[in-house]
């Protein structure tokens, strides 16, 4: 295999050195910083990372199938504040949630509709519908920045479950990322989505339906980003819109790089995600702990995820002679 | 004519369609949409919001404008280079914020401040230059993360130096000049931006560093192996926007005296949808600073327009988020679809009701019946032409002929065996003709009028006319050059078939049926060229009468012949002499016996002379149907028409095996044989006619005996 200069998977296997080096870090911080290794904190951890994590899942499969949504936290907040404005003002449960689910569906739709029979590119017109659901819900939907939860509603009493002093979020992430394992792994679109994001053209050749496999994928993003809303409600018990101008959405992609998921598409599955969710959990906690200001927080993070994207640009290197027009 | 014809023709024939084709190959026609744009987004602005257009108010906005302009523009170019830049609000403040500092809290002048937010500007620029030129990182994602760490890394100094800021006594003439004073009516901010928007057009458009930013963003690929340094071209269009946010910066912070949490929020964005919505394409090479421009107009219109409508928060995102959206399909789907869309209107074509025609049947026993003479001719040159549209002897009997190849070839007399080429010409030599002075005049398809010495000396007589007024396409250069002759006083006198088509569409012509045709007159004293007739359905032969007053020319689509006057009381004017044949004419000659001969090219067929009643049909059939199904004029079946001078039919040559001359596009006499070609045949035919003069030439007839 390397007599013709193919890449050694024992040698570069990125997976593999973030692992390594989020048990070193974990390893470090147990030794190093008072109390890191306690129950509690080992549960915080998990759950700080769990909403994180979701959001990751459903950008992990729009990634794999060379695509990516920046969307995703847009729909995730403004979603939720939408469905808890409703309740607020008088709506009926189902009545407000089926306006949701609908919302989440219309923009999932229109996400994989210009995607994929429009022909844009990914990237503006996800950017573009983050936007325009953040403005359109901000200004003509809600009258706040932050919609509490009204109280007794099943979204607070989901805040409070707790299986073995386990926070319900974990087990709705461990539940889902075993469902993508499923999907991507065992069922026939599931490997579709690694086909049509490894070559599209073959893959449209060899008769895969790979314009409404893209379509799929954005709806699936948006109503993994629903979910994720939904327990971000359920454990502060409001919602806070202005977490759509925060970094979380880089923090989505930093989790998706960082583990292992290429950005040319193709590569990757849920172990990245889980992979890539520990080491940034542990990061984020340890930086807590340490009590770092949330702004040099972010100037890490950044840090982090320029660091990563150069390595996967060295390990998926572009050259002039293969690199795709307009492919930005 | 039935009421439902004359509709048709009224229709087809009145309503310019052919407009909308003509108007959609031009380049402008990419502004025109977002020029709209900008056109609709003042209007209704400017009139639902009080006092929008006056002096203060304008003044207030056009220093964002400025501003704003400035990062737009950089972004162009980045775009126009293939990439993106959304590290310019990160730029903006960060360069803010380096002024402010030097001015502020070091107290330094306001030139060190403007030096350092330039330095900030750069560097940035070049860190981003690096990573997506050198390193070949995806533009989008690596210049979002550069965004946020410049806009962490602004967030930590602006909360560390807020205060200090606040507490500083640092105040400036020039500061304040820069930040709020004008200069012949505008603001330095609006005043750097039209100067930098100039200098940035003028080097994207005239520079050898700016076509490279052209190039690369075209095609990266050819670019790199044309020898172009795509990486250093790549990485300085990143230095230029970050030297163009920069700017931006230095004039916010002299006119905000400070740096907040929200200088350059959302600038990103912002400039990303103005360069998009003026029409810079993603992905590189189309676009321009104008249009960048009228973007920004558009864009801060639209977002300043709805605060000051008291729309809430939100509304600003939202109405970009649908913008930026809607230009980026619009953008997307024009530059996929604009040739489709070209391609489905172009042809539009007209309302023709053909005369009834005599039948050209063999039997009929009308003059203009066919037989099967010319199937006899021998054949010279068979296998190695290809496409001999028109043949001409000269005084030593020689023959020559265009061919498909751009070349004009020498058969030599007396048994035209050998065979050499004469000159390249490079284009598709069609008619042909002798000056006095034995110089080869010939028309180039697609090319113009051009000559040919006896040394074999190429030049080009004429290649335009003078345009005419109402043309929406530039109608002054020559399309389709068909056929030349030349009158006793040396004017060249030649036909240009078309201005719609180029030479090789000519079927799209016929099917069109639009009358565009021209006939043309190069006067070789002072070189220029003049139409003289213009609205025939592709003229197309072109001969002298035999008494050098008048000239003969083949109108094809119609099938007719008209009689141009050169002189004489009817100078100037042209006549029908014959219509209703029932071939399409092609190359006019003259016949020994004082007639003239004429090509057919091919036969009208009733099932055509009926489409072209049916306008909308035949529209539908270039549409829907593949090129090879469409119907167009019979080419399968020529001949050779002897014709008087007074219009009258002498007698009618046909091959009616259609092997040797189907079709018929030329034919010369000399010495008592006809040389026929074809534009779509492999050989030139020799016919001995009969009873012909043995001794006449062509030559001789136009120039008189050998010199």
């Amino acid at each position: 295999m390397n007599a013709i200069g193919w890449p050694s998977w024992r040698r570069l296997n990125q997976e593999g050195i973030v692992f390594a080096i989020a048990i070193l870090l974990f390893a470090a911080a147990a030794l190093g910083l008072p109390g890191f290794l306690t129950a509690d904190n080992l549960v915080a951890i998990v759950r700080s990372v769990s909403v994180l994590g979701i959001l990751a899942l459903g950008m992990a499969v729009v990634i794999i199938g060379r695509g990516i949504d920046l969307s995703a936290v847009a729909i995730m907040a403004m979603s939720v504040a939408w469905y808890l404005q409703l309740l607020n003002t008088g709506t009926s449960d189902g009545l407000a949630f089926a306006y949701v689910l609908a919302g989440v569906l219309a923009i999932g739709l229109l996400n994989g509709f210009l995607v994929a029979y429009a022909d844009v590119p990914a990237i503006f017109v996800t950017l573009a519908t983050g936007s325009f659901v953040f403005g359109y819900v901000r200004s003509q939907l809600i009258t706040q920045d932050a919609v509490p939860v009204p109280g007794g509603h099943w979204v607070e009493l989901l805040g409070g479950l707790r299986f073995l002093d386990i926070p319900v979020e974990v087990f709705v992430f461990a539940g889902l990322a075993f469902l993508f394992f499923l999907f991507l792994r065992y069922t026939k679109w599931g490997r579709y989505i690694y086909f049509a994001g490894d070559n599209p053209v073959a893959a449209r050749n060899i008769g895969v339906p790979v314009r409404p496999m893209l379509v799929l994928r954005y709806v699936l993003s948006a109503f993994v980003a629903l979910i994720a809303g939904l327990l971000t409600a359920a454990s502060l018990h409001s919602i806070n819109t202005r977490i759509v101008n925060s970094t979380l959405l880089y923090d989505i992609v930093l989790v998706a790089v960082i583990g292992g998921i290429g950005l040319s598409g193709g590569r990757g599955g849920v172990r990245n995600v889980l992979v890539g969710a520990a080491l940034i959990g542990i990061l984020l906690n340890a930086m807590t702990i340490i009590d770092i200001p949330l702004l040099y927080q972010n100037l890490i993070k950044a840090a982090i995820l320029l660091g990563a994207i150069i390595v996967d640009g060295i390990i998926n290197p572009r050259d002039e002679q293969t690199a795709q027009q307009g492919d930005i | 004519m039935t009421f439902r014809e004359r509709l048709q023709a009224w229709r087809y024939n009145l309503v310019p369609d052919h407009l909308v084709g003509e108007i959609l190959t031009k380049r402008w026609t990419d502004n025109a949409i977002p020029f709209l744009a900008l056109m609709a987004t003042l209007g209704v602005f400017g009139s639902i919001i009080p006092g929008f257009f006056k002096l203060t108010s304008l003044q207030e906005s056009t220093r964002q404008l400025g501003e704003f302009s400035l990062v737009v523009i950089g972004m162009t170019v980045v775009m126009l280079g293939g990439g993106i830049d959304l590290s310019v609000g990160s730029i903006f403040a960060l360069s803010c914020f380096s002024a402010v500092y030097v001015f502020f809290i070091l107290e330094q002048s306001i030139w060190l401040a403007l030096a350092a937010a330039l330095c900030t500007g750069l560097v940035f620029g070049a860190i981003n230059g690096y990573l997506v030129g050198y390193l070949r990182l995806r533009a989008f994602l690596t210049t979002l993360v550069t965004f946020i760490f410049g806009r962490a890394l602004f967030d930590i100094l602006v909360t560390t130096y807020a205060a200090d800021v606040q507490l500083s006594q640092a105040s400036s003439d020039v500061l304040d000049f820069i930040g709020d004073g004008t200069f012949w009516g505008l603001s330095v901010s609006v005043w750097l931006a039209i100067i930098l928007a100039i200098v940035t057009h003028v080097a994207l458009t005239r520079s050898r560093p700016g076509w490279h930013v052209l190039a690369v963003g075209g095609s990266r690929r050819s670019a790199h192996n044309a020898g172009l340094r795509v990486r250093r071209t790549v990485f300085m269009t990143y230095v230029f926007s970050g030297f163009c946010a920069s700017i931006g910066g230095f004039l916010i912070a002299c006119r905000l005296s400070g740096a907040g949490p929200g200088t350059g929020l959302n600038l990103e964005i912002m400039a990303l949808t103005a360069a998009v919505v003026g029409g810079v394409s993603l992905g590189g090479g189309r676009g321009s600073v104008v249009k960048g421009l009228m973007g920004a107009i558009i864009v801060l219109t639209m977002t300043n327009g709805l605060i000051r409508l008291g729309y809430g928060t939100g509304t600003n995102q939202m109405v970009l988020g649908i913008m930026l959206a809607v230009a980026v399909t619009v953008d997307i789907r024009w530059l996929k679809n604009r040739h489709k869309v070209l391609n489905e209107v172009y042809v539009a074509p007209v309302y023709l009701k053909m005369g009834e025609t005599q039948s050209a049947a063999p039997g009929s026993a009308t003059p203009y019946e066919l037989d099967n003479r010319l199937s006899g001719a021998d054949h010279i040159g068979l296998g190695e032409l290809e496409g001999p549209e028109d043949v001409i002897l000269d005084r030593d009997d020689h023959l020559y002929c265009g061919t498909r190849h751009g070349e004009i070839v020498r058969f030599f007399a007396p048994d035209y065996k050998r065979s050499e080429v004469f000159a390249h010409i490079g284009g598709f030599p069609l008619g042909l003709a002798f000056d006095k002075a034995g110089n080869l005049i010939s028309c180039v398809g697609a090319m113009g009028l051009y000559s040919v010495s006896p040394e074999r000396d190429v030049k080009r007589l004429s290649a335009e006319t003078a345009r005419s007024w109402t043309s929406i396409v530039d109608d002054a250069r020559l399309r389709d050059p068909n056929d030349c002759d030349i009158a006793p006083d040396g004017r060249i006198y030649f036909t240009d078939s078309t201005k719609r088509y180029d030479a090789h569409d000519w079927a799209l012509d016929s099917i069109e049926n639009r009358a565009t045709g021209r006939l043309l007159v190069y006067d070789p004293k002072d070189g220029s060229t003049n139409t003289l007739l213009d609205g025939y359905r592709y003229t197309n032969g072109v001969c002298m009468a035999h008494d050098g007053k008048s000239l003969f020319f083949a109108e094809s689509w119609a099938c007719r012949v008209h009689r141009y006057w050169l002189e004489g009381p009817k100078a100037g004017t042209a006549e029908c002499v014959i219509r209703d044949m029932p071939g399409y004419p092609d190359n006019i000659n003259r016949a020994s016996d004082g007639n003239y001969w004429m090509a057919w090219l091919g036969m009208r067929t009733p099932s055509f002379d009926l489409s072209l009643r049916h306008p909308d049909m035949r529209k539908r059939m270039t549409r829907r149907l593949p090129q090879d199904e469409w119907l167009f004029p019979n080419i399968n079946t020529g001949g050779v028409v002897k014709f008087n001078e007074k219009g009258g039919i002498v007698e009618t040559l046909g091959d009616l095996s259609g092997n040797a001359h189907p079709m018929v596009t030329s034919m010369r006499e000399h010495k008592g044989y006809l040389f026929v070609g074809g534009i779509l045949n492999n050989r030139i035919g020799r016919y001995k006619i009969a009873g012909a003069d043995p001794n006449w030439t062509s030559p001789a007839s136009y120039w008189g005996g050998k010199p």
